[in-house]
């Protein structure tokens, strides 16, 4: 296949006739229309196979994704029992004046606000230091990336379930840690703070690696051209750092806070799986239950789909909040710099 | 669409991860990483591996010798009994097949779904182009908790609850997949080869087939392990619409085990450490066409 290329005829426009056509005075009518046939089909080709080949997605998008979306929005406004899914009755705003009055679900906000900025803040910043690092010379550097994704590879359930463990109140691996140098003993499991950091831990500790690699990536395309002019000008290791780095990462950044954002609006299974006896109420107090937690609580405990969508609406209305936001101060940023 | 190739895709060379040795400068003159680099490393190695590794020890101890106070911090003797109760007990091994399959089915179409839409925005013209684009790019930005409720209504509808098509299905959607193979088609495949393939009158699927699907196959191959992961470790969705007892993927299995009425420490610790197995040896198989391939979605994004 490689080898065509010098052999091809100049770019034929597309829609136009079938390419390698020879005069047609001399061909037989038959053969005319046989190619007029072809031409026809060959346009026909070119104009609608783009849209064949991607409807299977947009297909499947619209079904599995899009559908959904919006439906959730229309069943925010019904009263929905899961055990009889198809009966929706009409209650307007009803949904959305129920949860913005219990005080759960302002709980569960916070909560999520919380854990997302201990999960995720700690996390750009170690991820960032990582591929700073990652990013010299280095022996079995394939080795360093490798093992830092194996957080990635190892599933909420199975991380969740094996951080309860080093978690322990009375027998685990941390508190012996801390005990071991003095430290009382921390309960984990029951304490506000002890339990968000350590349900912020189990994430910090699956996305940290990732996320280095993602900032590594964008490290190795800015061109070095910059550090020497910056080297030139006597800026030293650390000032390279912040004032060529940094600014070159900014899109990389702004993608990571945004995906880490959702991300973190989306908290589930580390919380569900930290207490496994309180299960969906996150802790005996609430003291850890995210929103996600929370919609799951109200959708498949208490039953009431309707309500569980309306969470799910505003949460989505919530995070396109937090986008704009996020969009106007990175605006800011590039104006200011 | 020209406006998406930004300085960053212009530079898709420097996935041959290995420096150019001669001249020091690599990004940022920088030079050989320093003891204090190498001890970050490995302290930040260990952290990332411990927990896995202390798995395997609390898997091979007994529950008494887990209560007590200095935790252990090597290998018991009992394992790989653990692990077979595990696989047996815990429904592991059934668990093992049902994951299989949906995540290779998944991963398998994603690709093939990704790679002739891709295609199709990377180097076919057609209208309404830079909007579909759009649309792709805006919904990997919606999080899938938002639609479940209404999935869940369809699985019900559907007759699927405990069915792993009602697992497949909505996985299928990767606009992600969509993205990252225009990227890779955008630059991996020449202009002049599809034109040379036209003129010598292959229709367009022909196209897809003999030159697309060739140049395309390192980025197919990262994209289905990326896919595997993602959907071998999927948990809210599995996790509603799936019973322990009837077709458990791994996630919802392992997860039933930390959720049992007698949590059985050594037990819960051998179907975690089961459940991620798999994954860490295409990890260790895989590791660096991984890695690249994470890094090169990333440039791109």
């Amino acid at each position: 296949m490689t080898t065509r290329h010098d052999t091809a005829a100049p770019p034929v426009k597309e829609g136009g006739a079938a390419p390698g056509r020879p005069p047609g005075d001399d061909a037989s009518a038959a053969a005319l229309q046989k190619r007029a046939r072809l031409s026809r089909r060959w346009q026909r080709d070119i104009r609608w196979s783009p849209y064949a080949f991607v409807s299977p997605f947009f297909l499947l998008f619209v079904a599995f994704g899009l559908f959904p979306l919006l439906y959730t929005g229309w069943a925010s406004l019904h009263q929905v029992e899961l055990t009889a899914p198809t009966d929706m009755n009409w209650v307007g705003l009803r949904n959305y004046t129920r949860i913005f009055d219990d005080e759960f679900f302002w709980n569960a906000a916070k909560n999520t606000l919380t854990i997302g900025v201990i999960s995720t803040v700690p996390q750009l910043l170690m991820a960032m230091g990582i591929a700073h690092i990652l990013n010299y010379k280095l022996r079995a550097s394939t080795f360093f990336r490798v093992a830092m994704l194996a957080p990635y590879a190892t599933s909420i359930a199975a991380a969740s379930l094996v951080f309860v463990m080093l978690f322990g109140r009375d027998y685990g691996m941390i508190n012996w840690t801390l005990d071991a140098v003095g430290i009382d003993p921390v309960d984990w499991q029951n304490d506000k703070w002890p339990s968000q950091i350590a349900v912020s831990s189990i994430i910090i500790w699956r996305w940290t690696g990732y996320n280095a690699l993602i900032y590594l990536a964008a490290m190795q395309a800015i061109p070095h051209d910059l550090y020497e002019s910056a080297a030139l000008d006597g800026a030293s290791r650390w000032q390279q750092f912040i004032h060529v780095t940094v600014p070159a990462l900014r899109p990389t950044i702004l993608f990571t806070c945004v995906v880490s954002t959702i991300g973190a609006s989306q908290v589930f299974g580390e919380p569900l799986l930290f207490d496994a006896n309180k299960g969906t109420s996150g802790g005996a107090e609430h003291q850890f239950q995210t929103l996600g937690l929370y919609l799951y609580e109200q959708g498949w405990v208490a039953q009431h789909l309707g309500r569980a969508s309306a969470i799910a609406w505003t949460m989505f209305l919530m995070l396109i909040v937090i986008g704009v936001i996020n969009y106007v101060i990175s605006r800011r940023l590039r104006a200011s710099s | 669409m020209t406006t998406t190739v930004t300085p960053t895709d212009a530079k898709p060379a420097d996935k041959s991860r290995r420096p150019r040795l001669p001249k020091a400068a690599r990004a940022g003159g920088q030079l050989h990483g320093g003891p204090i680099a190498y001890a970050i490393l490995i302290l930040f190695t260990i952290v990332s591996l411990f927990p896995l590794v202390w798995s395997a020890i609390a898997a091979s101890r007994d529950n008494n010798r887990l209560a007590q106070t200095p935790p252990p911090f090597w290998f018991g003797g009992g394992l790989f009994d653990k692990i077979e109760l595990a696989w047996t007990d815990a429904n592991l091994g059934e668990a093992f097949f049902n994951t299989t399959v949906v995540a290779g089915v998944s991963a398998a179409t994603v690709v093939f779904l990704s790679t002739i839409a891709g295609f199709a925005f990377a180097k076919l013209r057609f209208r309404g182009r830079g909007a579909m684009m759009l649309i792709v790019i805006g919904t990997m930005m919606v999080p899938p908790q938002l639609s479940v409720i209404p999935l869940y209504m369809m699985v019900a509808k559907l007759d699927w609850t405990d069915q792993l098509q009602a697992v497949i299905f909505p996985s299928l959607v990767s606009a992600f997949g969509v993205f990252f193979m225009r990227q890779y088609l955008i630059q991996a495949l020449p202009d002049e080869i599809i034109e040379a393939a036209r003129v010598d009158g292959a229709s367009s699927w022909r196209v897809v087939w003999h030159v697309v699907f060739p140049a395309a196959r390192p980025a197919m191959a990262v994209l289905g392990m990326l896919v595997f992961v993602q959907t071998w470790n999927d948990f809210l969705w599995p996790f509603l619409v799936l019973t322990q007892t009837g077709n458990p993927t791994v996630q919802v299995a392992v997860a039933a085990l930390g959720r049992g009425y007698t949590p059985d420490q050594s037990l819960i610790m051998a179907g975690a450490l089961l459940g991620t197995l798999p994954l860490l040896l295409v990890f260790a198989i895989f590791g660096k066409q991984i890695v690249g391939g994470i890094m090169q979605g990333a440039v791109k994004g």
